[in-house]
């Protein structure tokens, strides 16, 4: 049996019918074409999936989209404030080179955003911590980390 | 040298924004009206012959579209060695055998995942399950288990080089010494897993988008295979979340998706899950080298032989190809005067190793550069200097391999000992602490043509507009590494234009020149980046011609492009901008549009390839003594690539680089149990995370190469090598234990340390 739920992306709201089973990656990339989330993985293991969830970084891939209803979700998309603006995370990591192939690139981004929102200075060391959920295979995240770095200090 | 505009600097990349915002479109990302979903049903068994498929209670399944086996498809065998074709030996789904555990038996394409999922567990498959081989000594023991019934001995190719006099050259040695090494099968692990999306129009041509860095080989290949002509068959290459020598086949999900939406007149998409990419997926070749060397005793080397044992897996991939490179880069580096190389591909029951990153370097370097410090250590010479008396130059020739241009090998081991600051750091005592050295040198690009292809190896269409901006065509294909803005940067620097006046179109073959071989070997930088030169000094010389006329100019006048204007060089006032010098042309032509073709295919460079470039790189390691865990402190890298065409991508292809390296030598492995791929999630297959990852700093030490677009050559991929030698050297200061058998891991390091005593 489809459960009618509403989900709340970036803003919006959205009224989908989901099978209990399906996670919120399949319902953002299928049901809502929000396409940015990517999935890497499919356990939970790489970070590629990951949004925000009231606030806290999730693996999309392990939420079910039932559990996210009513609940704050951003993702990629709603990251920069409007089409021709960008947040300054973004920013950092077209700036600073922290972008090759993109496909951590979300995940990278909201993993720092969540860092960020707690901790607006935080040290390398904290930084490379924050962010070791995210797996990346092109950049050897020394980009990453500075971009990350980059934007505390934009966001001051 | 040239001063440059653009080029060397660290542009931010063309598609930096798309991805940063997550609106750059990935193959999985595409969603067409009507779309199936395929999937694919894979070999449970490592060796058997198919004694029955029934497909009819799948096909019975309410939703599903299509279910095709090997006997529904033509009989018709693909592989990228098109030169040699009993060299290819796949068939896209399973016929008669199957030769590996994930071996393509049967697809199904169904209205959505689940329902064509649930189809495959309908497929009832009979095995007769056969004696398996699942390493190169078991394969090729006489009496041996066939992978393939016309291969005897399981050896599919060889491959030798031999110059000088190997023999006596050992006689004469003062000292000679005989390692066997291994090395193990790692993942390319791109993030993306692989994906494909085939449409058939009404005219019959079928468009497939698809995650490959060969969207031309995958356009023949696919033509071939569904008997086609190449004309019908278009292949769009979108955004690619990385390849590193994993996606540069045709494979058998974008045969499927393009066969079933010709048959049931419906897009098709295929996603890979990542469990069939560790488990199934093409992999780094797991080798055993056995390398034998003489040096005089003041350190000269007088020879080597070599012989490498290739696990090729179930089939041949790009494995021929390792097999030549590895022989190729056994004899770089260092100038041996006597040579000798067998190589040996292997088939045996597992998953086919392919192309990886390194492409054979990695696995013949960790064996000769581990082979350089012991001897070093046994004649009692500092490894760097004993590098150092050895060291290829400029204009150095290795016979059947190549000539060396541009070399600046000794500038990278003098540089890399000052950054570390090697000899006091040597010398330390400290408990559990050591530094160590591994160098490498690769090729940019490949020259033998075993894909055998009838076109330029690169092509590049350039068209100016009278609004003064240009638009570069090619098939050229980034996948990651940042071709398309290192492309962009060549054409302004060369046009006299800023980045944004550039638009480009990439890896379609419908629209993009045919044709360019694709991204692999370090190739497109020098080989796509001189189709585009030869472009833009065609676009120049009209533009040229239209000014000079107008002015009246003496012919002896040098003319440039120059600041977005056509100019007489040094007198800026004899000139106009860009878009008015195209419009001459134009006039001038009676209106033909001012379009030219460039290309670029080696010429003169022997076999191998164009250039080679050559880096060194130290490791500083702490090794705990109680749990044999290694902490890699710094490493140091000092690197010679020619001319940097975008400082930032080569920066980030070089830290890329040190976290593949790092895995390689110490937490990754595909660990097998016969024919099964055991860790298959990223939580058991250890990709290094930000935190495993030491401090680097590098330095490129300048030169030029005269074959490449601007001086420049490989960045990037070569450096993925000395990595492991290095902190397996490292790692020997630290604790005595020498590593002959990647990975290093702590369990190898404490029993090394106690059989040390």
């Amino acid at each position: 049996m489809k459960h009618v739920i509403e989900l709340k992306v970036n803003g919006d709201s959205y009224q989908v019918a989901v099978d209990p089973w399906r996670t919120l990656n399949e319902v953002l990339r299928e049901d809502l074409n929000l396409t940015g989330t990517k999935l890497g993985c499919g356990t939970g293991d790489c970070g590629a999936c990951t949004v925000l969830l009231d606030g806290r970084t999730v693996s999309s891939c392990l939420t079910l989209a039932v559990e996210a209803a009513g609940k704050d979700i951003r993702t990629v998309e709603g990251l920069a404030p409007s089409g021709e603006e960008l947040h300054p995370i973004q920013e950092a990591f077209i700036e600073e080179g922290a972008i090759q192939c993109g496909f951590c690139t979300a995940g990278m981004e909201l993993s720092a955003k969540y860092l960020l929102d707690r901790n607006p200075a935080p040290t390398e060391r904290e930084i490379r911590a924050s962010m070791s959920g995210n797996l990346c295979r092109c950049t050897g995240y020394d980009k990453i980390v500075a971009a990350v770095d980059a934007a505390a200090r934009k966001m001051k | 040298m040239a001063a440059f505009d653009i080029v060397g600097k660290g542009v931010p990349r063309t598609d930096a924004r798309a991805k940063a915002t997550g609106s750059a479109t990935y193959t999985d990302d595409i969603k067409l009206p009507g779309m199936l979903h395929g999937r694919l049903l894979r070999s449970p068994v490592a060796h058997a012959r198919i004694l029955n498929i029934d497909t009819s209670r799948a096909k019975a399944l309410p939703g599903v579209k299509s279910v095709i086996t090997g006997a529904d498809i033509p009989p018709v065998r693909y592989g990228n060695w098109r030169l040699f074709p009993n060299l290819q030996d796949e068939y896209a789904l399973a016929r008669d055998k199957v030769r590996f555990i994930g071996d393509e038996v049967a697809a199904v394409a169904a209205v959505d995942r689940d329902t064509a999922e649930e189809a495959l567990g309908l497929i009832s498959v009979e095995y007769e399950e056969l004696p398996a081989v699942f390493d190169v000594d078991a394969a090729m023991r006489r009496g041996a288990p066939l992978v393939h019934d016309e291969v005897e001995g399981n050896v599919s190719l060889d491959r030798k080089i031999r110059y000088g006099d190997v023999e006596s050259a050992f006689k004469e040695a003062d000292y000679v010494r005989k390692d066997t090494f291994t090395v193990q099968a790692v993942s390319h692990a791109y993030l993306e897993p692989c994906s494909s999306v085939a449409q058939c129009d009404q005219d019959g041509r079928i468009t497939l988008w698809t995650s490959t860095q060969v969207p031309y080989i995958v356009q023949c290949l696919l033509a071939s295979t569904l008997k086609m002509r190449e004309n019908d068959i278009r292949v769009i290459k979108p955004t690619v979340g990385g390849g590193f020598g994993g996606k540069m086949e045709l494979r058998p999900w974008e045969f499927c998706a393009a066969f079933m939406a010709r048959s049931t007149g419906k897009p098709v998409k295929f996603t890979l899950t990542r469990r069939e990419e560790l488990a199934t997926g093409r992999r780094r070749h797991p080798m055993k080298l056995i390398s034998k060397v003489g040096f005089k005793k003041d350190g000269t080397l007088l020879a080597k032989d070599l012989k490498i044992l290739l696990d090729g897996g179930a089939y041949n991939a790009m494995g021929p190809t390792a097999t030549f490179l590895c022989g190729n880069f056994g004899a770089m580096l260092y100038r041996y005067p006597a040579y000798r190389f067998l190589g040996l591909h292997v088939y045996t029951n597992k998953p086919p190793a392919s192309a990886m990153r390194g492409f054979g370097a990695p696995q013949s370097l960790f064996a000769s550069e581990t082979q350089m410090n012991l001897a070093a250590e046994e004649l009692g010479i500092d490894p760097i200097d004993l590098r150092l008396k050895n060291a290829q130059v400029p204009g150095d020739e290795i016979p059947d391999v190549a000539t060396i241009s541009s070399c600046g090998f000794r500038e990278c081991l003098e540089n890399v000992a000052v950054m570390s600051d090697w000899k006091k750091k040597r010398k330390s005592k400290k408990k559990g602490y050591g530094v160590g050295i591994g160098c490498y040198s690769f090729i940019s690009g490949g020259v033998f043509n075993w894909f055998n292809t009838q076109y330029a190896f690169s092509t590049a269409e350039v068209r100016a507009f009278a609004d003064g901006t240009v638009h570069l065509l090619t098939m050229a294909s980034d996948i990651g590494q940042g071709s398309d803005t290192v492309l962009k940067q060549i054409l302004a620097e060369e046009l006299g234009l800023a980045m944004q006046d550039i638009r480009l179109t990439t890896a379609d073959t419908a629209m993009t020149p045919q044709a360019d071989l694709g991204t692999w070997g370090s190739r497109v930088t020098l080989m796509a980046g001189n189709a585009v030169i030869d472009a833009a000094r065609q676009i120049k010389e009209q533009l040229f011609g239209a000014v000079s006329a107008r002015f009246n100019l003496n012919v002896i006048y040098d003319l440039e492009c120059k600041g977005g204007r056509v100019q007489a060089v040094g007198k800026p006032e004899r000139g106009v901008s860009f878009g008015e010098a195209v419009a001459m042309v134009q006039k001038t032509n009676r209106g033909k549009a001012l379009v030219v073709r460039g290309s670029y295919t080696p010429r003169r460079k022997g076999l191998v390839t164009p250039a080679f470039s050559f880096g060194a790189q130290v490791a500083e390691v702490q090794v705990d003594q109680r749990t044999g865990l290694v902490d890699v402190k710094n490493m140091w890298t000092a690197h010679d690539c020619g001319t940097v065409i975008n400082s930032k991508s080569v920066e980030g292809q070089l830290e890329g680089s040190l976290h593949m390296g790092l895995g390689y030598a110490l937490s990754e492995q595909l660990v097998m149990d016969g024919g099964v791929t055991v860790n298959d999630t990223f939580l058991d297959y250890k990709i290094p995370t930000a935190l495993d990852m030491p401090h680097g700093v590098s330095a490129c030490v300048p030169t030029y190469e005269p074959e490449g677009p601007m001086g420049a050559k490989e960045a990037g991929e070569g450096m993925v090598s000395p990595t492991a030698p290095a902190i397996a050297d490292a790692v020997h200061r630290a604790t005595g234990y020498r590593c002959m058998d990647l990975p290093i891991t702590p369990e190898k390091i404490l029993s090394g340390m106690k059989n040390k005593g």
